[in-house]
This record gives structure tokens, sequence and C-alpha cells, in this order.
């Protein structure tokens, strides 16, 4: 039931006409860098980490307003509880199928996106963000859980997540440093864990 | 309390609802036994919808407990996906009622089955009801929860719910409906809310 969830958000995903947004908005993001810092190709190489995580964040938030608000407005949500499913089971596959639809093309537009900054190997940058996404993927869902059916819910939900992303954004940055993968790994794991309680709270109906 | 099991009745006792700050309805108890049907009827805003939404474990009780079967819940809002074709939403819907092998014979029965390739975007308001009812059918549960069934219906539909509700009834099934007009159930019990 869960992989039938899972398949169903990303047939919906692919469908959409949005689905390549995110990763473009992460290169374009990306490619403004160069032009906004100016030619200094090691200062710019300092901050290439940096960049691509911001990038990357703001990726995660763009299809926010998308994730849940049309579910929850269609009638969607109703047929999926009235069936008993429960709400953390509808989050939990919402967090996979947001994830994989934006984390992984995300990933395989990152040797572009390190060309633009300058990055040379952007292997443990690679590892960091294939262990720091799931915790975006995760907050976008939370967000879109407690701005569903608000009315600029999307702007809401970035002052929510941004705040959240924090402990990823700093240990993500820093994947460099010994134990920095580590409490990256921890960070993503209390939030995949938290995440679909708090998105199943946040869309209980009194 | 509300609880899904395997009994064939539903069984509604004392049952209240809050809705903000205002009671809509309390102390309701109902029975409905295998092969019945329930006419919710009211004025607007009397609680027939929540009522359903209650029973459909969508809202809370505020007092009372239900205990119902297995249920499909159809409302105001059908859940079909703009850009998918109506095959491929009844089917996923069907994939998680664990109902594939019934779909067909549902599609038929709503006559549905000719806009299968059609995008749920290009559907009518009546269409959109009459694939929302043939996902009912093929659920395959015994507790069908219908609001305003036939709102948007042409009389043809109707009568093709009509029959799909009998046949329904004939087998135990139960049908709950909210309702304005005779929506074609024979000797229905009758709630009247507000």
């Amino acid at each position: 039931m869960f992989l039938t969830l899972v398949r169903r958000d990303l047939t919906l995903i692919a469908r959409s006409p949005a689905v390549w947004m995110p990763v473009m908005f992460f290169i374009l993001t990306a490619a403004l860098f160069p032009f906004a810092v100016g030619p200094d190709a090691r200062l710019l190489a300092r901050i290439a980490p940096g960049i691509i995580w911001v990038s990357a964040l703001l990726a995660a938030l763009l299809p926010v307003e998308t994730l849940l608000t049309p579910d929850l407005e269609d009638g969607t949500l109703d047929q999926l509880i009235s069936r008993g499913i429960a709400l953390e089971t509808i989050a939990a596959a919402r967090i996979l199928a947001h994830w994989l639809g934006f984390a992984l093309p995300l990933l395989a537009a990152l040797p572009l996106a390190a060309i633009l900054v300058g990055l040379e190997s952007p292997k443990t940058l690679a590892l960091a963000l294939l262990l720091g996404t799931p915790a975006l993927a995760a907050l976008a869902t939370v967000a879109a859980a407690l701005t569903a059916g608000l009315r600029g819910g999307g702007a809401l939900a970035g002052l929510i997540i941004l705040p959240l992303a924090l402990p990823i954004l700093i240990f993500g940055v820093g994947a460099e440093a010994p134990g920095a993968l580590k409490l990256l790994t921890a960070a993503s794991l209390v939030l995949l864990a938290v995440a679909p309680f708090a998105a199943a709270a946040a869309l209980k109906q009194e | 309390m509300r609880s899904v099991t395997d009994t064939a009745s539903l069984v509604v006792e004392n049952l209240a609802c809050l809705r903000g700050d205002r009671l809509l309805f309390k102390a309701l108890s109902f029975t409905l036994a295998p092969g019945g049907a329930l006419h919710l009827t009211g004025p607007n805003g009397s609680g027939k919808s929540s009522l359903l939404r209650l029973l459909a474990g969508l809202l809370r009780p505020f007092a009372g407990t239900i205990t119902a079967p297995p249920l499909s819940y159809l409302g105001h809002d059908v859940a079909l996906k703009p850009r998918m074709k109506l095959a491929q939403e009844l089917q996923h819907w069907a994939r998680l009622d664990d109902a594939e092998s019934r779909l067909p014979a549902a599609m038929a029965a709503m006559n549905v089955a000719s806009l299968a390739e059609v995008p749920c975007r290009h559907l009518s308001s009546g269409q959109r009801r009459r694939a929302g009812l043939a996902r009912a059918i093929a659920s395959g549960a015994p507790l069908w929860l219908l609001d305003e069934p036939t709102a948007g219906l042409d009389t043809a539909s109707t009568d093709l719910l009509a029959t799909a509700m009998h046949t329904h009834r004939a087998s135990g099934g139960l049908i709950v409906a909210a309702v304005h007009t005779d929506i074609g159930l024979k000797t229905p019990q009758v709630i009247r809310l507000g």
C-alpha cells in the first residue's frame, strides 16, 4: 500500500508540467552566483558548497505549494483517510516521492552546477547532498502540511522551513570537516523520523 | 470513538457533532442492518455532510460511538486528478482497494467505460460524479456513504445509480446518503437533522 502511494505520487510528479522546475531553479541559482560575486575563482571555489546548498534548499522549497494543497482541496486526502490509511503513512510516502522527485534530478545536475561555481571535485558534496536532501524533503512536506489550503501558503512555508533547515545547511556545507557527515546524517534522520508525525498532526481535522 | 470492524451492520450510539462552537446534533443513535438504507435529510447546514464525514472517519465525534464496516465515501469533491486519464485514476483507487478485477463491471454499471481514455479535466461534473460512484461500486466496501449522489446527474444516470444501489443492498450492502430529493432508494430509514 505504501509503495502504491509512492508510485502514485511519482506518477503525478512526472505528469506535472513543473517537474523540471526544481532542477532548473537549482542550476540557475548556482549560475547566478559567479555573476553576483565576480570573477575571483578562488573566492568562488571557497564558497561553492554554500552556493550549492542554498540552491538545493530553494529547489526543495519550490514545489511546496503543490505538495499537499491539491490533495486537500480535491478530496484525495478524504478518500485516503476514509480507507483507513494513516495520515502518517500518507505523509511518509509523500516525503519519499518528493525526495525522489527533486533530489535525484538535482544530484544528476550537480556536476554541471559544480562547473558553474568552479568546484573541482564535488564528490564529498554529492555525498552530503545525498544524506541531507531527505531532510529537506521532510521539512518541505511538514511545511506543506502546516500551510495546506492557506492563501500564500508557499511564502509562509519558506519562513517555516528555512530556520529548521539550518543544521542541515551547516553540516552539509562543512561536510569536509571531520565528523560533519555523521552529524549531517544524524540531523537528517531526526527530521525524517519526526516529519511524518508532524505532517500528520498538521493535517488532522477536528 | 469510531471503529471499523468486519461487522455487517452500522451501529451509531449517542453521537454528537460539534463544529466550531455549534452543536450540530446530539444523542443521535441508529442501527443499519445489512441491506439497509438511510436517508439523511434536513436544511443546508444541519449537519448531513458532517454526519457522513463522522461515519467516514474524516471528523472525530464530540461524543458517542460509531461501529462501521469497511466503507467507501463519496463527498462533493471527487478526487480525480485533472491531468490523468479516468481509467488510470480509477485503477489507482481500485489498486488501493484490492478491487482491480471488479473495476470494469463497476465502470460499465455507471456508464463511464467509454470515458476511460479521457483526461479528467475534460469531464463534466456529472461524468466526474459517475466516475466517483463507479469507484464506490468497485471498492467492494459493504457501506457506501454518499453525499448528494445525484447532484449533477441526468435522469439516465440517476436510474443507473438506483440500479447499482439496489444490487448493493440485495447483496447485504448498506447505504447512507445525504439527500434533498428522492434518489431511488426503496423504503429507506429517514433521519431528519436540524
